[in-house]
């Protein structure tokens, strides 16, 4: 059985700086694979350039058995692929609702729509008892359950989520990462990449160490959350 | 003896902070504001002159005459809304909002309407020794008035006092942004309570009601005479309409006009094609049709700026690649076609060759953003009109006729309809303007039709998302480039259209009809400025805004060598103090007054 995304040798420059060295990950259906590091380790690119953002300098994307690497980002939503981009991106002059039904822009079924819109209602409650409020008042950790709920909408195979827990208080923290296991109870799939490594690989079944553009270390995520490297450099012990 | 000792000495220490706004007690404020309000009333129909030359024949007792019925209108409103402040039955529908603020603002406009309708008869005649009895009883009466309104009781905001230590222009800086807020404090409104249901057609009756009305103050202003009556007009107009919005009048209306989108669409088309019919002869019809041709094309241009975010600043281009192509099948004999095309033909032409430029255009500018983008379509503006300039048959081939332009287009023709000749229907003469005026208006309708179906549809949401944030509309699946080429094409198409009629209008087309700025509309600039004034992203905003920016350079000839600087800075005030234009869109409203209007969302939202 093929992965449902393979990356192979992942190389991505921005002019001359090469931001991403040659990089190789599998994550399969139904596993949450994580992205840990620090600042310009290559995370955000990683999730950027498998969204059609960026384009690669070489390397394969395998997603679902098709190439993504000709892809453009508007079309690897069509694919099953969505993204939660860094810093949220929600629309901030409209309405919760709105956004929502954005994430579900190429979505045909009315029918279907409104049950995800509620399905994303139970997920997030606030959202749902706010849902004629324009977004841009939310706090900071409603936007990120707006983002995460709007890129659910487009009933992805994967969904990719970028620091989802940046620059929120440690309540709202543990709440967003309590919904990500909750949507890997439901069997989706995700990739998830994360400053915060404690919390990222207690949830993660597969992780991968990325460092100025590398992978230094792959594992499970217990596997690393136990390693001493890992929990020198990343969980702040010494 | 102690207690009148101890009342003299404090009594005067709080009343020197209160005494602005607080001459007189509220319940004598209000009675005079009302009385007024009807001795301005009165004084309409008095004579203010003794002689005629003053135009509008202000010498009549018992009739008012020109600036006089604007006193009148603006004196009436402060009367019933100063009636309504009283609670009187039949009168409290007038001030769902609160009536302060609304008599404050209709005892402005008396006031500003009186004493500049006698400051401009003593400037014209010569002296105050022209003015009749009449006008020191307007004088008087709106002095009154405006004393009264003003001291009205208002709850006064928190203001701080300036820093000693800050620069003596820092310091006025502050004075004057805290007496700004104490001014909007006084014009603070209550939220109206929710409005009474009444029976549908009644409610449709009002609307019917409304846009007569709305036809009847846009008729008045278009047939001003002269100067100081159109000034008058907009004195009035201006703090009139504030007075009635803060009433929260102009709130009611839209909660009925929303309520009978189809109704009001077909009535306010009703109204303008009754325009016409309110002439005797054609002189005001060329106004209206050119109006209609302004308006309509910074109506497409809401599509591209409003709706999907693009600063276009060379639109009227596309107005002139219409109007160019329909003059050349039009069989005029300085076209080097030659050909005759019907009129259906032509604009199909004049629309698919914009359509054609827009998408040339739009191809390589649109993957630009922002800033880019604006300089190169002013760029391509420009471009356009020098290359007409020079297919002259010298510096490149015949096309257009170079600076002369392509002229004596012939009149259309269409179902035997002559539109060069005047007709008579029903009693009425429907000269030529007024029947290009028809014309036009259908290609209105057609836009704002367009414009309707488009903003609620599919492609709508995706330009808004574009707008709001390109990244994240990719990563929803939008195809940020197609969608913002649809925008661009679809508004150059709709400049073509109405650019056909105009090129027939006009009976010639010339390069420098299509400027980016220049003293007469339609050129680019004031087409933004249209949009931006009117209100991006609504559909009347443009509109309000077309027929504002065209009328005033129109009536007001005499300061034709001031009028871009005029402009300019009309719209650096309305940028600081109503950015979101006259008629405002919801979340464009937000957008902009996010500190204002944010809790009153939130609880809306959570009531």
């Amino acid at each position: 059985m093929t992965a449902l995304l393979e990356v192979e040798d992942l190389r991505v420059a921005y002019g001359k700086i090469e931001a991403v060295k040659g990089i190789s990950f599998k994550v399969e259906e139904g596993e949450v694979v994580t992205l840990i590091g620090t600042n310009g380790a290559g995370k955000t690119t990683t999730l950027r350039t498998l969204s059609g953002l960026i384009k690669p300098l070489t390397g394969q994307i395998k997603f679902n058995g098709k190439s993504l690497r000709k892809v453009p980002a508007h079309q690897v939503v069509s694919l099953g692929l969505a993204h939660s981009p860094e810093g949220r991106h929600i629309f901030p002059r409209m309405s919760i609702e709105d956004n929502l039904r954005l994430g579900a822009f190429l979505r045909k079924d009315s029918d279907g729509i409104n049950k995800d819109i509620q399905r994303a209602y139970d997920l997030f409650p606030i959202l749902g008892e706010r849902r004629k409020q324009a977004s841009g008042t939310l706090s900071g950790g409603e936007q990120q359950m707006l983002a995460m709920g709007r890129a659910l909408m487009s009933q992805p195979k994967l969904l990719m989520l970028d620091e989802p827990s940046m620059g929120l208080s440690p309540i709202m923290m543990q709440k967003i990462m309590a919904t990500i296991t909750e949507l890997r109870a439901q069997g989706t799939t995700i990739l998830l990449v994360e400053q915060n490594a404690q919390a990222a690989l207690s949830l993660a079944n597969h992780a991968h160490v990325m460092e100025v553009g590398n992978i230094v270390l792959s594992g499970t995520g217990q596997d690393l959350l136990h390693d001493d490297s890992v929990r020198k450099a990343y969980l702040g012990e010494d | 003896m102690t207690t009148t000792q101890t009342t003299t000495v404090t009594a005067p220490a709080p009343a020197t902070p209160a005494t602005r706004g607080s001459l007189l007690p509220p319940h004598i404020a209000r009675a005079t504001a009302t009385a007024g309000g009807a001795l301005t009333v009165v004084s309409a129909f008095l004579a203010w002159t003794w002689t005629s030359a003053f135009p509008g024949d202000l010498t009549v007792y018992g009739y008012p005459g020109g600036l006089q019925w604007l006193v009148l209108v603006s004196g009436a409103l402060l009367t019933l809304f100063g009636l309504s402040s009283y609670g009187i039955k039949g009168l409290n529908w007038l001030t769902p909002q609160g009536a302060d603020p609304a008599i404050r603002l209709a005892a402005y406009a008396a006031f500003a309407t009186a004493w500049f309708t006698i400051g401009a008869i003593s400037t014209k005649l010569g002296g105050a020794v022209n003015l009749e009895p009449g006008a020191y009883v307007a004088l008087a009466a709106t002095l009154i008035g405006w004393l009264g309104a003003r001291s009205l009781p208002y709850e006064r905001p928190e203001t701080s006092p300036a820093d000693p230590d800050d620069s003596a222009f820092d310091q006025f800086k502050h004075n004057l942004s805290n007496r700004w807020s104490v001014y909007k404090g006084t014009l603070a409104t209550t939220p109206a309570p929710p409005a009474k249901t009444l029976p549908s057609y009644i409610e449709i009756l009002i609307v019917a009601v409304v846009l007569a009305l709305g036809l009847a103050v846009f008729t008045y202003g278009i047939t001003t005479e002269y100067d100081q009556l159109f000034i008058g007009f907009l004195i009035t107009a201006g703090f009139g309409f504030a007075a009635i919005q803060k009433a929260g009048l102009i709130q009611r209306v839209s909660t009925l006009t929303a309520r009978h989108r189809n109704v009001t669409l077909v009535g306010a088309f009703v109204a303008a094609a009754a325009f016409p019919f309110t002439q005797s002869d054609d002189q005001y019809a060329t106004i209206g049709v050119n109006i209609l041709i302004f308006a309509t094309v910074a109506l497409g241009l809401n599509i591209v700026v409003g709706l999907a975010g693009l600063l276009d600043l060379g639109y009227v281009a596309f107005l002139g690649v219409g109007a160019y192509a329909a003059a050349l099948v039009s069989g005029s004999p300085t076209s080097p076609l030659g050909i005759q095309l019907p009129f259906w033909q032509a604009i199909l032409v004049g629309a698919t060759a914009s359509m054609v430029f827009g998408v040339l255009i739009g191809a390589p500018t649109l993957r630009l953003r922002g800033d880019y983008l604006a300089i190169v379509t002013l760029g391509f503006g420009e471009i356009f009109r020098i290359a007409v300039l020079n297919l002259d048959g010298t510096s490149g081939p015949d096309v257009t006729n170079g600076s002369n332009g392509i002229s004596s287009i012939p009149n259309l023709t269409m179902f035997g309809f002559d539109f060069g000749a005047t007709h008579t229907i029903a009693g009425f003469t429907i000269g030529r303007f007024a029947n290009y005026f028809f014309l036009m208006l259908l290609v209105t309708l057609v836009v704002v039709v367009v414009f309707r179906r488009s903003a609620e549809s599919r492609i709508g949401r995706a330009w808004v998302a574009i707008r709001e944030d390109e990244t994240a509309a990719e990563a929803m699946g939008i195809n940020g480039f197609r969608t913002k080429l649809i925008a661009f094409a679809l508004g150059a198409t709709l400049a073509g259209l109405a650019g056909a009629v105009q090129a027939h209008v006009t009976y010639t087309v010339t390069p420098e009809q299509y400027q980016f700025a220049h003293a007469v509309p339609p050129n680019s600039a004031f087409l933004l400025a249209a949009v931006v004034l009117g209100g991006m992203g609504t559909i009347s905003g443009p509109l309000v805004g077309g027929a504002l920016l065209f009328l005033i350079p129109a009536k007001l000839q005499f300061m034709s060598d001031y009028q871009l600087f005029a402009f300019g800075l009309a719209l650096v005030l309305l940028m600081r103090f109503r950015p979101e234009g006259l008629i405002a869109n919801r979340r464009r409203q937000l957008e902009f007054h996010e500190k204002d209007e944010a809790p009153a969302t939130l609880t809306k939202a959570g009531a």
